[in-house]
């Protein structure tokens, strides 16, 4: 099995799909001829040419209508945002189009178009190149949220994606695309969309967690465990609709739970996932469930010290972990 | 084959369960038949145990203080032919052994961390919940987490251990096993005072709590929880009682042998009030009130630091010379710790004598599960305003405690009234003493 990158299973995935199926095709800004600016369509356009990969106009509401209409229509449409932070303006075609039309057309009609973008911070990107914008789209029904953490999973999630009927909101952490490397299997494989993944087994404490922040945990879990701190570690991989079994499943199991994401603490995944555990778990808890995430300030700064500030790093995560395994 | 054992034996009608209170043989004490072997309080009565063999004490399996249920173990006795040590009791106590060591060996490990504890009583929904389903007693896990806190791992190292220290905390016998459970919503029920974190400071006594004084506390402590107490006094006009004690005292005690007090003349007349008012001689039962047809008065003995409650009978149907026999009697068998469960037993009413120790006014504790409790103080001379001057009276102050939910202030005013009017009217023309 090969080791690549994060990015270059988002690449290999696109490729394989387009190659199986032709009524898929890729669209964004800057995806044709320059390949991305991240590169994660690098090589398509010299492949599958300038139909099947588009470059657009620099107006992320087009892109997204775009391909809601050609979703409609029976293709497979790929859309990408250059960065999730710009796609603000597409927010009314993908929640008041894309998520409510099979409901609205009572199943005549359906969008299954998915939408790449990358987020996230660390980066020295600054506002309009850091932000996590899940949240925003987490409480839409007719929606799923992908956020795989480890190239097996984009490969596996973006494939089940892009097969997948109904739109699909794919955010692949930009941090991640070149730190981030891992077995992939050439051939064909697909990963079920709203199942979790246990990436490490413990007992001591549980840390759910999605994105970059997996990583996180997991270093942090190592050097834990040389101090005899055993932690089990779920990644959520999809954040909407949340997998509740599983989530029930790892908390009651230490009965210890830690979340962590980058994004605000208010209002997030993390929040939801919270409810879940207090709503289920109750008799099984042996602490209060801990939130670990940035701070609720409007953006990440651009200040290399204020970033820092902001941002998850391993030493924060097992800081909190340690601190609540000591509970 | 020579090793036998003792069961707490049933020591009164109601009684479920006697504490130790202390153990009067030794292992290795050579006892008769029917040689008492330890002390045991009731929540009625203290009594002794009498062995039921003859032969050598062999182990003590419950310790002075521990609360036994009737039928279960309290100690081994080797009969006459016996003497080998390899028998089931021997088997027993190994079974016992790795709950306390394990326990004994985190605490020890806990114990050196010198930590401090003020989280081990801050228990997780898990912990209760493992705790419960596995009957394990808190006390005794030791927590590792911050604090002291015990953890969720805590406890399932205890349970994997298989040293589960039984909430209950008491040795089971093979056969008695399956009767443990009960005995879960029965301590339920017990109130379980909230223990304050008061420390004991330098040239401080600290007095155990134990027997008699535990009993008096949790009694007290159901009562006042549980009966909503309303309080109501009158003054009684006494004179003529008095005139009439003083002119048949002497006389009585020469004849009777014992003392004509005024506690009976007061007991006589609750008494017959209590037949014209039978609510006040009633028990509150949840979903209805019953009202006892007999009218069994308890009158409250003190003895050094106990109290008892023993029972004048059937008190509506006894002269003024008869209460005060009971009276007589009851007292010195409580002096003489020699009440049985018998003297105990059938409290409708309960008549205090207050006075006796000169108070004038007190608020009483209802007597559990009783509907009221008088308390009949001292007889003081008082200036008393009537008939158009004033003279020289001998008053007394009836204070009446009465369960709310039972009773209210109307019908435990008339019944108070007509106690007075009953005190009042006995004089020397128009009551007997027989």
């Amino acid at each position: 099995m090969a080791v690549i990158s994060y990015i270059q299973a988002v690449t290999q995935a696109l490729r394989e799909e387009m190659q199986r199926d032709e009524k898929v095709f890729v669209l964004g800004e800057d995806v044709g001829k320059r390949g991305g600016v991240f590169r994660a369509t690098d090589g398509l356009y010299d492949e599958f040419g300038e139909d099947r990969v588009l470059d657009t106009p620099l107006a992320e509401s087009a892109i997204a209508g775009v391909g809601i209409g050609a979703a409609m229509y029976g293709m497979r449409p790929v859309a990408e945002m250059q960065f999730a932070d710009f796609i603000m303006p597409a927010v009314n075609q993908i929640i008041s189009e894309a998520a409510k039309i099979r409901y609205r057309s009572n199943n005549d009609w359906s969008a299954p178009i998915t939408i790449r973008a990358p987020y996230g911070g660390g980066v020295h990107g600054a506002l309009y190149h850091s932000q996590s914008v899940e949240a925003v789209f987490a409480n839409q029904p007719g929606l799923k949220i992908v956020m795989p953490s480890t190239p097996y999973d984009v490969k596996g999630l973006l494939k089940a994606s892009i097969r997948d009927n109904d739109p699909v909101l794919f955010f692949e952490h930009k941090r991640a695309y070149r730190l981030i490397k891992g077995e992939v299997p050439e051939e064909d494989y697909t990963l079920p969309i709203g199942k979790a993944d246990v990436k490490r087994e413990g007992s001591d404490i549980t840390v759910i967690t999605y994105g970059l922040c997996v990583h996180f945990a997991l270093q942090a879990a190592e050097k834990l465990a040389e101090e005899g701190i055993d932690a089990h570690i779920l990644d959520l991989r999809t954040v909407y609709p949340l997998d509740k079994e599983s989530i029930i499943e790892a908390a009651s199991k230490t009965g210890k739970v830690l979340l962590v994401t980058e994004d605000n603490k208010e209002g997030g995944i993390i929040s939801e996932v919270s409810a879940i555990v207090s709503e289920n778990c109750l008799f099984d808890l042996d602490a209060p469930v801990q939130r670990l995430a940035g701070p609720d300030i409007p953006s990440m700064p651009y200040a290399p010290t204020m970033e820092k500030h902001f941002m998850m790093n391993p030493d924060k995560v097992e800081k909190a972990m340690r601190d609540l395994a000591e509970f | 084959m020579g090793v036998e054992k003792i069961n707490m034996p049933q020591l009164g009608e109601s009684v479920t369960e006697g504490t130790i209170s202390t153990w009067l043989v030794q292992p290795g004490d050579k006892v008769n038949k029917y040689d008492p072997i330890a002390e045991v309080m009731t929540d009625k009565v203290n009594a002794e145990v009498p062995s039921s063999f003859t032969g050598v004490i062999k182990d003590l399996v419950a310790s002075e203080g521990d609360t036994i249920e009737v039928g279960e173990l309290m100690c081994h006795i080797e009969i006459e032919g016996g003497g080998s040590s390899s028998e089931p009791a021997a088997a027993e106590q190994k079974e016992d052994e790795p709950s306390t060591t394990t326990s004994k060996s985190q605490a020890s490990e806990s114990a050196s961390n010198g930590k401090d504890q003020g989280q081990k009583k801050r228990y997780s929904p898990a912990v209760m919940t493992l705790a419960q389903e596995n009957d394990i007693d808190l006390n005794q896990v030791e927590g590792t987490g911050r604090g002291g806190r015990i953890t969720r791992k805590d406890i399932e190292k205890v349970i994997e251990s298989g040293g589960v220290s039984k909430a209950e905390d008491r040795p089971q016998t093979e056969q008695k096993a399956p009767s443990a459970e009960p005995s879960a919503p029965e301590s339920a029920a017990k109130p379980a005072p909230s223990v304050p974190d008061v420390q004991a400071g330098e040239g401080d006594i600290e007095i155990p709590v134990t027997g008699v004084r535990k009993a008096i506390a949790a009694n007290m402590v159901k009562s006042k929880t549980e009966i909503p107490h309303a309080w109501m006094m009158v003054e009684v006009d006494v004179t003529n009682l008095v005139e009439l004690r003083n002119a048949k005292k002497n006389q009585f005690k020469k004849q009777e042998g014992y003392s004509l007090t005024y506690f009976a003349f007061f007991v006589k007349a609750v008494a017959q009030a209590l037949k014209e008012y039978p609510q006040l001689n009633s028990t509150w039962a949840g979903d209805k009130i019953i009202q006892r047809k007999a009218i069994n008065l308890n009158i409250a003995v003190a003895k050094e630091d106990q109290l008892f409650v023993p029972v004048i009978k059937n008190a509506d149907e006894k002269s003024i010379k008869g209460i005060a026999r009971d009276i007589t009697e009851l007292a010195g068998k409580a002096r003489d710790g020699k009440l049985t469960s018998k003297d105990m037993e059938g409290g409708t009413f309960t008549v205090n004598n207050t006075g006796s120790f000169g108070s004038v006014q007190s608020m009483g504790v209802i007597n559990h599960p009783q509907s009221a409790i008088l308390q009949v103080e001292s007889i003081v001379k008082k200036p008393v305003y009537q008939n158009g001057m004033f003279g020289a009276r001998d008053m007394v102050n009836l204070c009446l405690s009465l369960d709310h939910r039972v009773l209210d202030g109307l019908v435990a005013g008339n019944f108070l009234a007509r106690v007075k009017e009953i005190l009042e009217k006995m004089s020397e023309e128009n009551t007997s003493i027989y």
